[in-house]
């Protein structure tokens, strides 16, 4: 009797019928932001979380960096092939653990997010609480990246003298020798952080929706 | 539903918002450092400003030079919007012009070695080789006439191919990369001309002869001029796919003695046939120093020469069906299986003509008589409806000659030494004037008379051009569609044009707008051509190409235009040892090779592989050993391999001969070869 009290709190109560067909829309809205917050983060996956141009000289196109959340595309090789007169190790070693599980765990905290739909109580927040943090946490962990391979440096390297270890700009321009960088939250980060807001405006609705039931109930 | 709609505008909304969010990107090329300002511009139709004006002044620019300036000036970063594909002459390699800025922009080495591009120094030698002539070294050629590939009567922007005149053999050039693929030699005749022409869908490239000789390289006196001396036309198919001619699907046929000179392909309605002309149908065989007329004189006798119309779709199928003799293994038709069959006509065309130029729409040909003021316009139809009534008279091979009155469409008098032809957007012809030094333009009839103000077949107007011009070009001139704008006049003098520089003077290439209608071409530009004469050349519009930025994948062979089984990646790197056969797989990249230390022993056999593994465009390495004869062009993605004899012990800096970044200087290696009892020397042990 215990447990199924503690497992009725923790899921919350559910409207009764006359009261979802007097107020649908109370009920449907925290649904429609916290599953909208899971699709975007969905998509967010094939989209680019992070960017960042090199402009030089004798590169008139610039060169283009696209950070996805498991692999990196663009003119990676050659950016590499330059890195590697400064001493800086290749991008492809960085987060290698954080590329290798972000599919799955990024699909999973959207899918947890979908779950905190048909929880009706504060709990539905902690579910949510992995989706809500998954830009800060990326631009921290992309931060932890950019500054161990920027203060990392070869001193053996060709131009290790001309170049101290440094920590590239993570969001904004900077530079580097001969290079102008700009760096910019791409795409993907910009629908994660989108997910994000939605999620908080949706447990508030969510709270709006069922506090009241719950208070009634507790009330009982 | 209501709801469902609801859900939608509500992601819209927010998707649409995010997106607002994302900071400006930098679109497309950056601007470009330095130069390339805009807004500088002179608004159109206002004076020159005071500062242009002082200029002109100060260096004696009439207005014509300065519009001429302004048609021809590219700023820094702008593109030509054509290029032009030119026979480099002795040079025996083929150029690449930018036009109206006629910058050269590349030497594209063919026949001959070109040690920038590693040709002939380590890249390149199979091809070169394939030019062997009897298994001898030939790596000098007199380049005469491009002709880029075709489709549907166009450029299409693919191939281009170049004959060497001196040494009968063919080039294909693989517009991907701009590189020689194959080298063809004519296994039947010494020497050509009128090659190379292309049918319209370069189904064949065309080989014309020009001295007649016993086929096959053999030997006969020339008493036996008449029965034993034979011209020749070849048909080289063309494989597409493979980006090769294909010599075991290709076939000659037997031509009388005649000198046969220059072939144009027919197109549209004229498309099957080839045709080709001649001057020496007075069959003279020269001897000025026994007393008989020199060929100058001898060749010029007679008040026509012939023209040939050969039926090529009939010439395939006769090939096809076996109905062909072999010289040195290859198939020709003979001399009287083309006359039975339907082959070959004759018709006269006046006194020692260079040159036959078919109309955009396949229904004229014009003819030049170097030596008669006129040009001579035969219609096909004319042509094949006498063909078809029978009506010809033959020569002494048995030949068809069809009568000049019958085939004829108009004669148009140009000027003096008429040669070439070529053809614009406006109904136009324009015909090289070598005595007259000049460009004639003239009006066409038939169903480019609507075209132009002018009566058709009229002389239009002319311009002088400096000096001795030879043959002459217009954008696309001889396609189904050509593009008018320019033309360039090619000519064999400079004299005065130019700075001296002693007496051997550049060629001239001289640019002329013909834009405009009427009496109205301008002379843009004089470009100097200091590497050989040049003979022919097309101007193809820059957009129909596209070529490789770099090439595809890493480990490239432009010779296969496949990757490379031997293609060395990074960390792959190694020097292998079998006995005396020595393998170094290596790999080169801003601003290092690996291995830097190669140590082999004297009498070694060395196979060296090298991959550039760049994908910025314009990293190009070189690679060079000195005193190994050895240098290479690699460009981003390439892999080329090479091999030579350590017959000479020592140690040799091999370095990257291409300045390809700050650190180029530093990227060197060390070629150690151990003192070793040589091959040689162990044998007599």
């Amino acid at each position: 009797m215990m447990a199924a009290d503690k497992f009725e709190n923790i899921v919350g109560p559910r409207a009764p019928q006359e009261e979802l067909a007097a107020h649908r829309m109370r009920y449907i809205w925290p649904t429609l932001c916290m599953a909208g917050a899971a699709i975007l983060i969905i998509i967010s996956i094939f989209l680019p979380y992070w960017s960042l141009v090199l402009h030089a000289p004798q590169y008139p196109q610039g060169l283009v960096v696209n950070a996805y959340v498991n692999h990196l595309e663009g003119d990676v090789s050659e950016i590499d092939g330059l890195n590697h007169y400064i001493g800086m190790r290749p991008l492809g070693e960085a987060a290698h653990l954080e590329r290798s599980i972000s599919i799955f765990a990024i699909s999973a905290l959207a899918l947890v997010v979908l779950a905190a739909v048909f929880i009706h109580s504060p709990w539905s927040a902690l579910l949510a609480l992995p989706a809500i943090l998954l830009p800060p946490v990326f631009l921290a962990d992309l931060y932890f990246w950019l500054s161990n391979f920027g203060q990392n440096l070869d001193p053996k390297a060709a131009l290790s003298n001309a170049v101290k270890p440094f920590t590239p700009t993570i969001l904004g321009e900077g530079i580097i020798g001969q290079f102008k960088t700009v760096a910019y939250a791409d795409f993907g980060l910009l629908l994660a952080s989108a997910a994000s807001i939605l999620i908080l405006v949706g447990l508030y609705l969510q709270r709006r929706a069922y506090k009241p039931l719950r208070d009634k109930k507790s009330a009982e | 539903m209501k709801r469902n709609i609801l859900i939608l505008v509500v992601l819209t909304i927010l998707i649409v918002a995010g997106c607002s969010l994302v900071p400006q990107q930098p679109q497309g090329p950056a601007a470009p450092s330095g130069g390339g300002d805009e807004g500088a511009a002179v608004p159109a139709g206002s004076g020159l400003s005071a500062d242009a004006a002082a200029i002109a002044q100060a260096r004696g620019l009439s207005p014509d030079d300065v519009t001429a300036a302004l048609k021809t000036y590219m700023p820094t970063g702008v593109h030509d919007d054509y290029l032009i594909f030119a026979s480099g002459g002795h040079s025996g390699q083929m150029l690449v012009i930018g036009a109206p800025s006629m910058r050269l922009l590349k030497v594209i080495g063919v026949f001959t070695p070109e040690p920038w591009q590693g040709w002939g120094y380590g890249a390149g030698n199979e091809v070169l080789d394939e030019g062997n002539i009897d298994g001898r070294e030939v790596r000098w050629a007199d380049t005469h006439h491009p002709a880029l590939s075709e489709t549907g009567g166009d450029y299409d922007g693919q191939f281009v191919f170049i004959n060497d005149k001196a040494n009968s053999r063919v080039a294909t050039i693989d517009l991907r990369d701009f590189e020689t693929k194959q080298i063809v030699k004519n296994p039947v005749a010494i020497n050509d001309h009128g090659a190379t022409m292309v049918t319209p869908n370069t189904e064949y490239v065309i080989e014309g002869g020009q001295y007649a000789a016993p086929l096959g390289w053999e030997y006969a006196a020339l008493d036996d001029y008449n029965t034993t001396y034979r011209g020749l036309v070849t048909f080289w198919k063309f494989d597409r796919e493979a980006g090769r001619l294909d010599p075991a699907n290709s076939f000659a046929i037997e031509l009388p003695p005649y000198w046969q000179d220059l072939c144009d392909a027919g197109k549209l309605v004229s498309e099957g046939w080839v045709f080709c002309n001649s001057f020496n149908a007075e069959r003279a065989t020269g001897g000025i120093e026994d007393g008989n007329p020199p060929f100058e004189a001898g060749a010029s006798q007679g008040d026509t020469d012939f023209m040939h119309l050969i039926n090529l779709v009939k010439a395939e199928e006769v090939y096809k069906a076996g109905n062909f003799n072999t010289v040195n293994d290859f198939p020709v038709i003979s001399l009287q299986t083309a006359i039975d069959e339907n082959i070959l006509y004759l018709t006269p065309e006046p006194k020692s003509p260079h040159g036959v130029d078919v109309t955009p729409d396949g229904e004229f040909l014009v003819v030049s008589g170097k030596l008669d003021p006129h040009v001579t316009v035969y219609s096909f139809d004319k042509m094949m409806a006498t063909i078809e009534a029978k009506k010809w008279d033959t020569d002494d091979y048995g030949i068809p000659i069809l009568a000049l009155d019958d085939v004829k469409e108009a004669q148009v008098e140009v000027g003096l030494g008429p040669l070439h032809t070529q053809f614009d957007n406006q109904g136009y012809a324009y015909t090289s004037l070598f005595l007259d030094s000049a460009v004639a333009r003239w009006s066409l009839g038939g169903s480019f008379s609507d075209l132009h103000p002018e009566e058709p077949w009229q002389l239009v107007s002319k311009i002088s051009v400096h000096y001795n011009i030879g043959h002459l070009l217009t954008a696309e001139g001889d396609t189904v569609s050509p593009d008018g704008q320019y033309l360039v006049a090619m000519n064999k003098w400079a004299i005065d044009r130019f700075q001296h520089v002693g007496p051997l003077l550049p060629q001239n290439f001289q640019l002329i707008d013909i834009a405009n209608t009427g009496d109205n071409m301008q002379l843009l530009y004089d470009m100097p051509i200091g590497i050989g004469e040049p003979h022919y050349a097309q101007m193809i519009k820059a957009d129909k190409l596209s070529p490789w930025d770099v090439y595809p994948e890493i480990g490239w062979d432009p010779s296969t235009q496949s990757v490379s089984p031997n293609a060395v990646h990074p960390g792959e790197e190694k020097v292998v040892r079998n006995g005396k056969e020595v393998e170094v797989f290596m790999t080169a990249v801003r601003s290092h090779f690996t291995p830097e230390h190669v140590e082999i022993k004297q009498g070694d056999h060395v196979t060296w592989h090298i991959t550039n593994i760049e994908r910025a465009y314009d990293a190009t390495h070189g690679f060079s050993i000195p005193g190994y004869n050895i240098n290479l062009s690699i460009e981003p993605g390439e892999y080329i391999s090479f091999e030579f004899d350590a017959d000479q012990p020592g140690v040799f800096s091999y370095y990257c001969t291409e300045f390809c970044s700050a650190l180029h200087l530093e990227m060197t290696g060390y070629l150690l070869i151990e003192p070793g009892p040589d091959s040689s020397a162990m044998i007599q042990k």
